[in-house]
């Protein structure tokens, strides 16, 4: 008795019968048996073990159109099928081509992958405190490692290439400068605009000037250009890292005895830190000036009244805790940056997770690290 | 003994691929100028010459990556560079290429890598996507490192599984820039006789960019040979007949490993 079926979806789908010759099964092909049409090669084959004897499996060809890959799949299923039930498997009625294919293919059934056992909560929890514990680790040892370089660099006992440190000044520093003076001169006429409204309900405007410069020296200008720098920065140095990772130019420097952390870090880490307090005068400077801007425009206030009240409440404590911070700013930005793209994969997924990364971690590390400032200043009474 | 009947209509005995008068370049850098072949159907085809002679830059323009300044490619007839941008994409789906070290995507596993062009063009579910993926990693003999991805193989395996993924589609033509380059050569041998294997098994046309002397002469049953110099086609024929008989100075060092010939002010003539 011969049984009859077609598969797939096409207009023309493959199709396929067998009948009894002798003890054999013969499975005759018919119609096209193409990627387009069929996607049931795998299925198709259990049907024509169910239907077939203990004998073996031939194959007449007479009526098969055109094939592709989709035909190897469904012999190469059958011969796996076949070969488990112990059945002659008999190629010869194949056209040549698809024999010589399926000599490329496994007989057996390749070993089935065997799912990742997924871990228990506590598993879970334990592997990410570890992982914390030894990234803190890392973190840890390199900021003790660089502290050792910068000083020995500044005391000129460190291979760093001054070009290097040169490049890094310029690509962190004067070329951050349009957009840092953008943000912050926003900031700075936004504050006395908030300001404004508030203390014209008491006859106050005047202390616009109070509180433009303090919050400008004291938070914002700091806080802003590093949330800038962060995002520009911080990202380009882990992409950069990343990516030198990727191709192997980590490992090239290695094995020539120059120490990445002396070679890319160094720079890098120095840099940004000179960098960020300059940036700092130079943000809270334009943050005041975009505030005496809105106040002496729309506001009426004379720009002498504006100076003397920002000079009164302006004191070098001020400035000199705006100069700590953003210190401390650059060295979170340069490190986090650095880290992140040290620690990355070296696929092309992994350069842009990398950067991603470093500018999350340094915005977040930034207004966390300020909130550890104001508490700090707050109990010393600063 | 059963009629066979590939997908791929190796009935015409047309040029599969006609190339007339092409020239390739970077903005005003020319690189080749005045490239003419014919590619048979089910040959393999070879594009010689020495590094830099622009052998990848002309391949380029083939599969559609850069723009020729003048010449015609014609896949079956169809002028490909003429065609709207539409026509394009489907011819495009008719050929496979194999770039240069794989060029697999860093961030899926090998079989992610096969299965992305079925995912995009075909609408079969994803068990039948999985049986075709693995019977094509199967086919280019990538056992293990299925679910590893890129960065875990080694290079030959790379290239295997960029030769799965030039075969995902079933193309009728197979373009391979540089396919054994940095394999060593066991490696490079296998990868030659596979080539064979499946140009016999699916009947395919295959165009191959190398410089490997034994891939050449072991595979290539066609070609044409570049000139840095001159900018151009300098020879045409099969590898082997090239180095038997063709007498240009710098094809024979080419072929023969020999030192090239001094380069004349006035450039080099005008080859065979």
């Amino acid at each position: 008795m011969a049984t009859v079926a077609s598969t797939g979806i096409g207009d023309r789908p493959a199709g396929w019968t067998t009948r009894r010759d002798g003890g054999d099964t013969v499975v005759a092909l018919s119609r096209d048996w193409t990627t387009g049409g069929t996607g049931e090669g795998a299925g198709a084959a259990a049907e024509v073990l169910e239907t077939s004897g203990r004998g073996g499996l031939r194959f007449d060809a007479s009526g098969l159109g055109r094939w592709d890959s989709s035909l190897l799949v469904f012999l190469a299923a059958l011969r796996v099928l076949a070969g488990q039930k112990k059945i002659r498997f008999d190629d010869a009625g194949l056209p040549e081509s698809a024999r010589r294919l399926l000599a490329l293919l496994p007989a057996s059934a390749p070993p089935a992958i065997a799912p990742a056992a997924r871990p228990t909560f506590v598993a879970q929890l334990g592997g990410t405190m570890i992982g914390l514990g030894a990234e803190g680790a890392a973190v840890t040892q390199l900021v003790g490692d660089q502290l050792r370089r910068a000083g020995a660099a500044l005391r000129g006992g460190s291979r760093m290439r001054r070009v290097d440190l040169i490049g890094c000044m310029y690509d962190a520093g004067i070329s951050a400068l349009p957009m840092v003076a953008l943000v912050n001169v926003l900031v700075g006429g936004i504050l006395a605009f908030v300001g404004a409204v508030q203390l014209r309900r008491f006859g106050a405007d005047i202390y616009v000037a109070n509180l433009v410069g303090v919050a400008e020296v004291r938070e914002m200008a700091a806080v802003m250009t590093a949330i800038v720098i962060s995002g520009r920065t911080g990202g380009a140095y882990a992409a950069e890292i990343a990516a030198m990772k990727g191709t192997e130019e980590l490992d090239a420097l290695r094995v020539i005895g120059i120490p990445v952390q002396e070679y890319l870090i160094l720079p890098r880490a120095l840099a940004l830190t000179l960098m960020m307090p300059l940036l700092y005068v130079y943000g809270a400077a334009m943050g005041i000036l975009g505030g005496f801007t809105v106040a002496v425009l729309t506001l009426n206030l004379s720009s002498q009244i504006f100076i003397a009240q920002t000079r009164s409440a302006v004191t070098v404590h001020e400035v000199l805790f705006g100069l700590l911070k953003s210190l401390a700013f650059g060295v979170l930005i340069a490190l986090a940056g650095c880290r992140i793209g040290l620690k990355a994969g070296r696929s092309a997924a992994d350069v842009g997770h990398a950067a991603t990364s470093a500018v999350v971690v340094g915005i977040v590390g930034v207004i966390a690290l300020d909130a550890l400032f104001a508490v700090c200043a707050n109990a010393l009474g600063l | 003994m059963p009629q066979e009947k590939p997908a791929t209509d190796l009935a015409s005995h047309a040029p599969q691929l006609l190339v007339e008068g092409l020239a390739v370049g970077y903005g005003a850098t020319p690189v080749q100028r005045e490239v003419s072949f014919s590619v048979r159907p089910g040959s393999i085809f070879a594009i010689m010459g020495a590094s830099g002679c622009g052998k990848s830059t002309v391949l380029k323009a083939l599969i559609g990556l850069l723009r020729p300044s003048a010449g015609v490619v014609r896949f079956g007839g169809r002028d490909y560079w003429a065609a709207s941008e539409a026509s394009r994409d489907e011819l495009a789906r008719r050929f496979g290429v194999l770039f240069q070290g794989g060029a697999l995507w860093s961030g899926m596993t090998a079989s992610e890598n096969v299965a992305l062009a079925f995912q995009m063009f075909t609408s079969l579910d994803a068990a039948a996507i999985d049986a075709l993926v693995q019977v094509k990693l199967s086919l280019v003999g990538l056992e293990a490192g299925r679910a590893s991805l890129p960065a875990d193989l080694s290079g030959g395996m790379r290239q295997r599984v960029g030769l799965a993924r030039a075969l995902a589609l079933d193309p009728e033509i197979l373009f391979l820039d540089e396919p054994s380059t940095g394999l060593d050569p066991i490696s490079a041998r296998r990868l030659d006789d596979l080539i064979v294997e499946l140009r016999a098994g699916f009947g395919m046309t295959v165009v191959m960019v190398s410089h490997e002397l034994p891939s050449l002469f072991g595979i290539c049953d066609d070609g044409v040979f570049l000139d840095a110099t001159t900018h151009t086609v300098i020879a045409h024929g099969s590898p082997q007949v090239l180095r038997d008989t063709c007498p240009h100075p710098m094809v024979r060092a080419f072929m023969h490993r020999e030192r090239p010939p001094e380069p004349t002010p006035g450039g080099a003539d005008a080859g065979q």
